[in-house]
């Protein structure tokens, strides 16, 4: 039996993108609508569309007239719940007296929420920094930004990140980085997590093609035994025997160990995203690179490389965005993530009745977060597939 | 010198060279950790080998498939959270299985609603992180109102903060004799399926597979429960002061990891189903119908076959994703392997051992999950020539 843990990548098109941690379905195959498959080609009016989309079969109309009804049992609630009967700005007593959510829960807390423990006066400056990361992120999405420069600018706004959390320089007072809380350890862990996993990833997926057999399968090995491990066991690992490996009086930080800890995991999952780019490079290129009379490297890094990177950024994509729902594992070691510090502000006393809201809060976080990269990885690989349809 | 130079440039004593030289250095780097790692160990004092998992545990586990007390040694500590593991992992891939299978098929549906309800479930699951819905499950499950004021979700099966209370077959000889008739059943439907298929294949005569496999599976049990003298008894959970009597129970823990792993998993299991049903063409019904089949031999011999071709790949990553997510039941207490070793590491600070057992064990069962599903998958691959 092959040892390999990745479907076989011939029957996956395009070659070994199902090898991804928690792959989308590639939305080329998907046709522009995929719900309403006589939708759109009949009539415009909304009676029509309803008649061709709801009510077309018998079978359809009882399924729509149960969807009514469940809409018609929670949505009142629900609005009533949410909008209508919430106090925002009330304190607990009111709260307990509301029938509707306590969103002054998150209103007082919200600090708490976002930065954790990092001291209440210097809190400007993880806002300043996630602003600053977040802007980053956007401005990486779009296309026309693509160009050396934009690492530079990553390398600057990193730099710059660190100088606001630790402090010490410029007349910020020095933040130890166990005082560290919240969003801006959830957003850097994914980001370096996954920066440091890349080139780390692209190694390894040479080496996995390798035809060198000690390469190949030191690369095998370490790729099969990430993904063939829970994180939670590679974030134990990080936190109690890191500590053990290094030798004597030499002590790492906690965050780092976690952040040792993810980079490898990604790196295993990364390196079978960018294999399956590798092998979806026609022989051809490889030939044609050795009748150049190019080295190894040359070709590797000339020809092959460009080819195969810009198709695997999809599935890179979809890779952080795993890594960043990962990294609320963080708080199973101790760390103080987002969702540590949600947890902690249920445990208040006072406003003990609205763990709710509080979680809703940060689900909704990770959500925009999430979606919104998922969406654009699907737009992504839109444009990819229309490049290469042609 | 010349003859070095010419070895030097030749690609399979460089690619020797290479080998050697990378080889060297992971063992080098090998070497250092690990001596590293026993001059660490040696200078706090702890025990090196695996002579701990004879001792006494000495801590209990909330719930468990075999007896277990806290004066077990911690390798029966370890079997029982990998049993626990295991347990929560198979209910959870076939929960999971059949929600994500109707949500995928759901998320087709030419019913528009039906199709955005399906959308708006896997937005949301696949979106938010498993821990997080984990917590809220959990979170949900402490709150439940106590077994007083427990609510009976269906007659007999009470839902309350100490967990799902359902009743139970009151036990009887005859439940055994029972199962061997079924399992021998099923042997006999896949004797069935075998015959019916070559049968069709030598005769083309069609067989009439699926009544005479379900009479197969389904008269021998039946049979054998109405001959033992249909012992119908249930152990009916009721409440007697401040808890519930008879009646078989799951804990809180369980309850929620089950459906926060069901739940999360279903959202990725119901794309994968999506993606591969559109993957196979219309055109391949219409064969289908040009050829006279009926609509379920079409579903059955023309479309099934080639999207389970694309499912199958996909399908098998997700349910080893479950199973290594089933690890995060430590975050909310319930005993699985994670959690059992944690301890054991903590209370005998031999955590290289327990890490590397824990490790170890997990990829022994990828690699059993992993090799299963390729085989299956090998089977249902396209035969070239």
């Amino acid at each position: 039996m092959s040892k390999d843990l990745s479907p076989p990548p011939s029957t996956v098109p395009p070659a070994g993108w199902a090898a991804s941690y928690e792959e989308e379905p590639s939305q080329a195959s998907t046709p522009p609508s995929p719900y309403g498959a006589q939708g759109g080609m009949t009539s415009l009016k909304p009676f029509g569309w309803a008649k061709d989309n709801l009510f077309n079969t018998k079978l359809n109309t009882v399924l729509t007239l149960a969807c009514l009804a469940i809409l018609w049992f929670a949505v009142p609630p629900v609005v009533s719940w949410v909008l209508l009967d919430a106090t925002w700005l009330g304190t607990s007593e009111e709260c307990r007296a509301g029938a509707g959510a306590c969103w002054s829960i998150i209103v007082v807390k919200h600090r708490l929420i976002f930065f954790g423990t990092y001291p209440y006066d210097e809190q400007w400056r993880p806002f300043l920094a996630c602003a600053l990361f977040v802007a980053m992120l956007g401005v990486s999405g779009v296309r026309a930004f693509w160009r050396p420069g934009l690492a530079v600018a990553w390398a600057l706004v990193l730099v710059g990140m660190g100088v606001l959390m630790w402090g010490g320089v410029l007349g910020l007072t020095h933040v130890p980085n166990d005082k560290w809380g919240g969003l801006p350890i959830t957003l850097m862990l994914s980001v370096f997590s996954i920066t440091l996993a890349f080139p780390l990833s692209i190694l390894l997926a040479l080496g996995r093609q390798s035809s060198l057999p000690a390469i190949r399968t030191i690369c095998v090995g370490f790729i099969e035994l990430m993904r063939g491990v829970p994180l939670v066991s590679v974030l134990f690992m990080a936190s109690v025997m890191f500590p053990l490996f290094l030798p004597e009086g030499v002590t790492i930080d906690k965050l780092l160990r976690a952040l040792a800890g993810l980079t490898l995991f990604t790196a295993a999952y990364l390196a079978e995203a960018v294999r399956g780019g590798l092998q979806a490079i026609p022989k051809g290129q490889y030939e044609a690179a050795d009748a150049l009379g190019l080295g190894y490297w040359q070709k590797t890094w000339l020809i092959i490389l460009p080819q195969a990177l810009r198709i695997v950024i999809p599935p890179i994509v979809n890779q952080f965005i795993s890594c960043f729902k990962d990294t609320s594992l963080v708080t199973i070691v101790g760390l103080y993530d987002l969702l540590t510090a949600a947890t902690v502000a249920t445990t208040d006393p006072e406003w003990r009745p609205f763990f709710a809201e509080v979680y809703v809060f940060a689900g909704l976080l990770f959500w925009i977060f999430c979606f919104s990269m998922s969406r654009y990885s699907q737009w992504l690989e839109r444009m990819a597939n229309r490049y290469n349809r042609r | 010198m010349s003859k070095l130079v010419q070895a030097l440039n030749s690609a399979r004593v460089r690619g020797w060279l290479y080998q050697a030289l990378f080889l060297s250095a992971t063992v080098a780097l090998g070497w250092y950790l690990v001596s590293n790692t026993l001059t660490n160990l040696g200078t706090r004092g702890v025990a090196t080998g695996f002579g701990f998992l004879e001792r006494e545990a000495g801590f209990e586990i909330g719930e468990s498939l075999i007896a277990y007390a806290a004066s077990d040694t911690y390798l029966k500590a370890l079997v029982a959270g990998l049993l626990n593991t295991l347990t929560v992992s198979a209910a959870a891939v076939v929960l999971a299985s059949i929600l994500g299978v109707a949500i995928g098929v759901a998320r087709l549906s030419s019913n528009w609603m039906v199709g955005r309800f399906a959308a708006v479930f896997v937005e949301t699951v696949r979106n938010v992180p498993l821990l997080l819905q984990l917590v809220v499950w959990y979170t949900i499950m402490n709150r439940l109102p106590s077994p007083r004021e427990a609510m009976e979700v269906l007659p007999h099966i009470f839902l309350s903060n100490r967990g799902l209370k359902f009743p139970v077959f009151v036990e009887h000889p005859g439940h055994g004799w029972a199962f061997l008739a079924l399992i021998l059943g099923i042997a006999a439907a896949l004797a069935v399926v075998r015959y019916g298929r070559r049968h069709r294949e030598t005769t083309g005569k069609p067989f009439p597979t699926l009544p005479v496999a379900l009479a197969a599976v389904s008269l021998p049990p039946v049979a054998v429960f109405l001959v033992s003298g249909a012992p119908f008894a249930f152990d009916v959970p009721v409440l007697t002061g401040f808890n519930f009597e008879g009646g078989a129970s799951v804990s809180p823990e369980f309850t929620a990891l089950l459906i926060g792993l069901s739940v999360y998993t279903a959202g990725f299991i119901a794309e994968i189903v999506r993606s591969g049903i559109l993957a196979v063409p219309h055109g391949q019904t219409e064969a289908g119908l040009a050829l006279g089949l009926s609509p379920a031999h079409i579903l059955r011999l023309v479309i099934l076959p080639q999207a389970l071709r694309v499912i199958v790949p996909p399908l098998t990553s997700q349910y080893l994703n479950l199973t290594k997510n089933s690890s995060l039941a430590v975050a909310i207490g319930y005993p699985d392997l994670v959690s059992v070793t944690n301890t054991s590491a903590n209370q005998t600070g031999q955590v290289v051992e327990a890490v590397a057992m824990m490790m170890l064990v997990y990829l022994v069962i990828s690699l059993l999950i992993a090799g299963f599903m390729n085989w299956y998958n090998q089977k249902l691959a396209l035969v070239t020539r």
